[in-house]
């Protein structure tokens, strides 16, 4: 147990998670807004980071550190890879073929709804933000994480990891097989 | 009045970093310290660099500006500032300007958890190595925007080869990481860490670097992340990205002035971050070198004297080439400006015998002094080895260092769980076996 934690509420938490909200919302809007599919893709850079900042916030610091490696450090590098190849003035020109504007903004605002009615239903008389709220200690998580996937009694997680895994072996096997005409 | 010294005093006698003591004056006095002191040493790699190599070649390196080019750095930077700053017609205005900025602050942020000392760093994370790795990965974001920004082919080319190259060599590196850490986990409790200053004191606590640990098994992690780190800081023998006699200067060839600066000054943060964590997980970090074989508090007591008499050598050393400058009226500013330098050094050497100095400066010193080492080790190899070519860049990549880094995370694991594997695992098995046997004949 950190006792300094504990001691110390956090700072100016509010702040930081509205600040990091609507970095989040802005960068969202600019990926599907660009036409620029480079401007698009930094964007999304953009929330995934202010993203791994709020798993920070709630005390989840590999889980930060993963995001970060893995989204912003490695899929989007791969994706940029992508992109970069594209030839971007053909790519501004070209008329938009999927026009599902209807079914997005119906699958959105069902989303949205679905949020603001378990926020009203579990947020009933209490505050977003109570001062004396348990906080976890930020030293175990990396720990916890891994007594959650390795323990040998309470180690539940670990077939359902190793399945995605394999998920992940079979994409990439399907990408080589659809990639080379004779393997 | 009162209040703000005994806060100041509060920290000097903590034994924690002051991030983890949510002690904000001193975590912004640490951030400008740190940030100042990767400033001087770039500027200081500057000019040794070219020194070096220079010396490695049979010439003289810069020798005008200031005693055997001193102050070239400085004449450089504000050649640098002045220049004109073009951005090239039809280059995407906006990712231009934002990509040396990715690189500067992907370099510099890692900083934040590097253990300079077992209470001098910004901050101790739960997740201090992860970090380090992830921050420090971002800065090809910055590089691959930059070579697409410039709008031009060689550029272009230059962010393709650096995207490939870092991705690829990040994974040999990550396992050799993880076996470092697999290590940090050999003690009653079993949990490991990942955070930096928990490293360097598993390394203390079993009384080991882990360069030494499962010979030769710490020294192959060791030899994959020391080759994996010059790739990924885009170093020579691995400098493809900017390999100057086919791309020009690949991803910056564009850039110019303050922005080409910028990632000048990244490429050697980045080099420094790097090291430090080659530092940290495999020669000991802060520790001071013999800690086994040199034991006892008079050894300590001895080894506490090394920084002071580091920096009074170097003091002597600008003595005597203020003896051997020329005569000539034309370097008497010179003349005086080295004495004076070396008079500097001298002093700073001697404020580092005084007992509260040399308590708080030795394990900064040792850590600086272990990541100069490498400072040095990258020079040599750009003054030695020739630049690969892209496919054998790639081969050494996915063809050697990751089956290596493979085998030897598994050889690892295998090592430190002996004693279960020999009784839960091969004895049951020989039994097996033997009694097989029994029954064929």
């Amino acid at each position: 147990m950190n006792p300094q934690i504990a001691g110390n509420p956090p700072v100016a938490t509010p702040y930081f998670f509205y600040g990091l909200a609507a970095i989040m919302i802005i960068g969202g809007i600019l990926v599907i807004t660009r036409k620029n599919a480079v401007h698009s893709a930094l964007a999304l850079i953009t929330t995934l980071l202010a993203q791994a900042a709020l798993y920070l916030m709630l005390y989840a610091p590999f889980v930060a550190g993963v995001q970060i490696i893995l989204y912003a450090g490695g899929i989007m590098v791969l994706f940029l890879f992508v992109i970069m190849l594209i030839s971007i003035e053909r790519a501004e020109k070209e008329r938009q073929f999927n026009k599902q504007w209807l079914v997005g903004i119906a699958a959105a605002a069902a989303l949205g709804g679905l949020f603001i009615t378990v926020y009203t239903a579990t947020t009933k008389g209490r505050v977003l933000f109570p001062e004396g709220r348990t906080s976890y200690v930020d030293m175990q998580n990396t720990q916890g994480i891994a007594n959650l996937l390795f323990d040998q009694h309470g180690g539940t997680y670990m077939f359902a990891f190793e399945i995605a895994s394999l998920l992940l072996l079979v994409a990439i096997i399907g990408a080589v097989v659809m990639a080379k005409k004779r393997i | 009045m009162h209040a703000l010294v005994q806060y100041i005093e509060s920290y000097l006698s903590s034994d924690k970093t002051p991030g983890t003591a949510g002690n904000w004056f001193w975590a912004t006095v640490y951030v400008l310290l740190v940030f100042v002191g990767l400033s001087i040493a770039v500027i200081a790699m500057n000019w040794l660099e070219r020194k070096i190599l220079a010396h490695m070649q049979v010439r003289l390196g810069p020798m005008r500006v200031g005693p055997h080019g001193l102050l070239q750095p400085i004449a450089d930077a504000l050649k640098l500032l002045l220049k004109e700053d073009i951005i090239p017609d039809g280059a995407d205005k906006v990712v231009f300007w934002i990509a040396p900025f990715i690189v500067v602050l992907a370099a510099f942020t890692v900083f934040v958890v590097v253990p300079f000392g077992p209470t001098h760093a910004i901050t101790d994370m739960n997740i201090g190595i992860l970090f380090m790795l992830g921050v420090s990965s971002l800065s090809v974001l910055g590089i691959v925007t930059a070579g697409w920004a410039s709008n031009s082919h060689y550029p272009l080319i230059g962010a393709l080869r650096s995207s490939a190259q870092m991705v690829s060599y990040e994974v040999a590196m990550g396992l050799a990481v993880v076996s470092a850490i697999l290590m940090t986990s050999l003690n009653e409790s079993s949990t490991g860490t990942l955070s930096m200053i928990g490293i360097v004191e598993a390394q203390k606590a079993q009384g080991e670097w882990f360069l030494f640990k499962f010979f030769p098994l710490g020294i192959i992690a060791f030899a994959i992340f020391a080759i994996a780190m010059v790739a990924e800081t885009n170093r020579a023998p691995f400098d493809l990205p900017e390999a100057e006699s086919e791309l020009t200067a690949g991803f910056h060839t564009e850039y110019s002035g303050f922005r080409w600066s910028l990632f000048f000054l990244a490429e050697y943060s980045a080099m420094i971050a790097v090291s430090s964590i080659a530092v940290t997980l495999w020669l000991g970090g802060w520790l001071r070198p013999f800690p086994n074989l040199l034991h006892g508090t008079t050894w300590d007591l001895a080894f506490s004297f090394i920084p002071g008499i580091a920096f009074l050598l170097l003091g002597a050393m600008c003595f005597y080439n203020t003896a051997r400058m020329p005569k000539h009226p034309l370097f008497k500013i010179q003349t005086i400006g080295l004495a004076g330098f070396g008079a500097v050094l001298a002093l700073i050497g001697l404020v580092m015998f005084l007992p509260p100095v040399r308590e708080r400066v030795g394990d900064i010193f040792w850590f600086s002094a272990k990541v100069a080492g490498f400072m040095y080790l990258y020079i040599w190899y750009r003054g030695t080895f020739p630049r690969y070519r892209f496919d054998q860049l790639m081969k050494v990549g996915w063809k050697v260092l990751l089956p290596t880094g493979l085998a030897l995370l598994i050889c690892t694991a295998l090592w430190a769980m002996r004693s279960e594997v020999w009784t839960q695992v091969v004895v049951p098995v020989g039994m097996g076996f033997a009694d097989f046997v029994r029954r064929l004949l």
